[in-house]
């Protein structure tokens, strides 16, 4: 997407990053009830913008490049919208400069 | 998802086991569980230092700076052994306002020679290297596994953890959960107070590369010394701060957002950042370097006032978990805190263990009300708040650099003027009433004083 202030584009900061890639996934998405969340507040506080808008006003979500840190379901304003766990042990993220 | 660990998860109930598996199972090889491992282990004890990442740190971020004189209880060498970036040998506080700065720099010399006052390090090694003591001491480390519930009797008692591998429970006779700021396992014992969100912090970072030397000459350092810059301001209105340190050939760069300010200001975490890397004290600092990771990770920023139960039934929280980061302005402070916690953990079930009965929740807080632990944060229980307060954050940078502005313009043939106009004139235009301003400077004090 942009390159806001001449800084990297989003895909290239996150390609930087190691992840063991789960075959399932670990958060999902009940988009459903995103449909009636005024807030939207995952979109921007999601570090890896993973939470991404659609145009029926629901959410698409993937969860293979996430940095497991929590923040979604703690800003989440529609209660069971998201379904949140970790991976499965060693799978995920592998931080190497943490 | 309710059998994995999330915030849907809970504990399962089992028979009392009739033989534990190990005296005590420790949840997190982070720098509160390898803590508490090797102190278990150094009195004698069997351990399960259980970690969810493939090896310890990988799943952890910080800003970058361990504060070391803890370790001089752990590990008395330490400052021999442990994996360095670079000893700290400078510290910064930069208050930003618009494109002006003021800062504060200490410098001593004294930091860069035994015993050291702190050093950079990344915790992809840090972390690894603590827990390789707690191995060598005879912990068992358990990697690649994550604890999904705890394992309590009928009666409440905590006797193990269940564990996302085949037959994977563990069981014991005390449980350290040291599983950082999420904690899920403490929630599940219902130690953990609600309305976490508003006391959490979103941690972003970029390590940045840059030539070892290029680095010596932005930051005025040489060899392997270093330099750590707290930030006040420069978050786009969002509650929070920022940091900056060196590491050999990579700095890095980040801010701490509070969780509420951020879903309601529309901006996103790497947007606030690159601005923040076009402040002019700031750009000439990272300019032209790469990123080579970019990272994320939740503080617990409420500090004494939010933390949670420590304990009970068989079960000690340390680090993070129990809330014991110290966020406040110009410190960042949580491996220091989850050392010390660890250990003291460590240190009273192992007493506990040896005396028959793990009744170590009373024994654990009297040594950290003892130490550092809880004696700094209830010093600085105010701290958090007035650090994150409306008039900290968006007033007082602008105050202070007006004051510096109105003192170091030379506007001639006009007299100087004299502080306290200055100071008024300031508080005046930044919306800021003397009343609060002496309250504020009250609070402060009595924290930080
Ligand atoms: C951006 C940022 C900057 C910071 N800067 C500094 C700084 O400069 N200096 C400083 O001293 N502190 C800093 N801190 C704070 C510091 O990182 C933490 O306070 C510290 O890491 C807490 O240690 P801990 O052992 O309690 O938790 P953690 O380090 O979070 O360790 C918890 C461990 O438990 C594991 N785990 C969690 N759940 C499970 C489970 N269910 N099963 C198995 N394993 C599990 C995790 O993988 C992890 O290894 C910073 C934090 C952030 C986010
Ligand atoms: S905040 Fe929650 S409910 Fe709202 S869009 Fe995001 S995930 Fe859906
Ligand atoms: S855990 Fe963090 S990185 Fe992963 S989806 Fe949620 S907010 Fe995004």
């Amino acid at each position: 997407m942009t390159q806001r202030y001449g800084d990297i584009a989003f895909e290239d900061r996150m390609s930087q990053v190691d992840f063991r890639v789960a075959g399932n996934a670990h958060i999902v998405v009940d988009t459903d009830v995103c449909r009636s969340c005024t807030t939207k507040a995952c979109v921007h506080a999601c570090p890896a913008k993973l939470f991404v808008p659609t145009d029926d006003g629901g959410i698409l979500f993937n969860y293979e490049q996430c940095f497991e840190c929590g923040t979604c379901y703690l800003v989440c304003d529609g209660g069971n919208a998201i379904s949140w766990s970790y991976p499965d042990g060693g799978q995920g993220v592998v931080f190497r400069h943490g | 998802m309710r059998d994995r660990a999330g915030p849907a998860a809970e504990a399962v109930t089992v028979r009392r086991p009739e033989a534990a598996d190990f005296d005590a199972v420790v949840v997190g090889a982070g720098p509160a569980g390898s803590a508490a491992a090797l102190e278990l282990a150094r009195a004698g004890h069997s351990v399960a230092l259980v970690e969810r990442g493939p090896f310890p740190g990988s799943k952890n971020v910080y800003g970058g700076v361990v504060y070391g004189r803890i370790l001089d209880e752990l590990i008395p060498d330490w400052y021999e052994r442990m994996p360095v970036q670079r000893w700290i040998t400078r510290r910064q506080t930069m208050l930003l306002s618009g494109d002006r700065s003021l800062t504060v720099d200490f410098r001593s010399q004294n930091w860069g020679r035994a015993p050291y006052n702190g050093a950079t390090t990344y915790r992809a090694e840090f972390d690894s290297w603590l827990a390789g003591h707690a191995r060598a001491a005879g912990a068992v480390l358990v990697p690649s596994t994550v604890a999904t519930a705890l394992l309590r009797t009928a009666d409440g008692q905590v006797v193990g953890v269940r564990t996302d591998r085949p037959d994977g429970d563990l069981t014991a006779r005390v449980v350290i959960a040291c599983d950082g700021v999420n904690s899920f396992l403490g929630k599940q014992a219902g130690l953990h107070p609600d309305e976490q969100a508003a006391h959490t912090t979103l941690g972003v970072k970029e390590t940045l590369a840059l030539p070892r030397e290029t680095i010596e000459e932005r930051f005025g350092v040489t060899g392997t010394d270093g330099v750590d810059i707290e930030i006040l301001g420069g978050t786009s209105g969002v509650p929070g701060g920022g940091f900056l340190y060196t590491n050999r050939d990579t700095v890095s760069v980040g801010l701490v957002l509070g969780l509420p300010g951020l879903a309601k200001a529309g901006l996103r975490p790497e947007e606030i950042l690159a601005e923040l890397k076009q402040h002019p004290s700031v750009r000439p600092l990272v300019r032209g370097a790469e990123v080579v990771e970019y990272s994320a990770h939740l503080i617990p920023e409420g500090g004494y006032r939010s933390m949670p139960r420590l304990g009970g039934n068989g079960l000690l929280l340390a680090g993070d978990s129990a809330a014991m980061c110290l966020a406040a302005g110009i410190w960042l402070e949580g491996v220091n805190f989850a050392l010390g916690s660890g250990m003291y953990a460590g240190r009273a079930a192992a007493n506990g263990l040896r005396s028959g009965g793990p009744a170590v929740l009373g024994e654990y807080r009297r040594l950290l009300e003892k130490s550092f632990v809880l004696a700094d944060h209830k010093k600085l229980r105010d701290a958090p708040g007035l650090v994150l307060s409306e008039r900290v954050q968006h007033r007082y940078p602008g105050l202070v650099c007006d004051l510096a502005e109105g003192m170091f313009t030379v506007d001639n043939p006009r007299p100087k003027p004299g502080l306290r106009r200055l100071l008024r004139r300031a508080a005046r235009h930044n919306g800021v009433r003397m009343r609060e301003l002496a309250r504020d400077a009250l609070t402060g004090l009595r924290s930080f004083g």
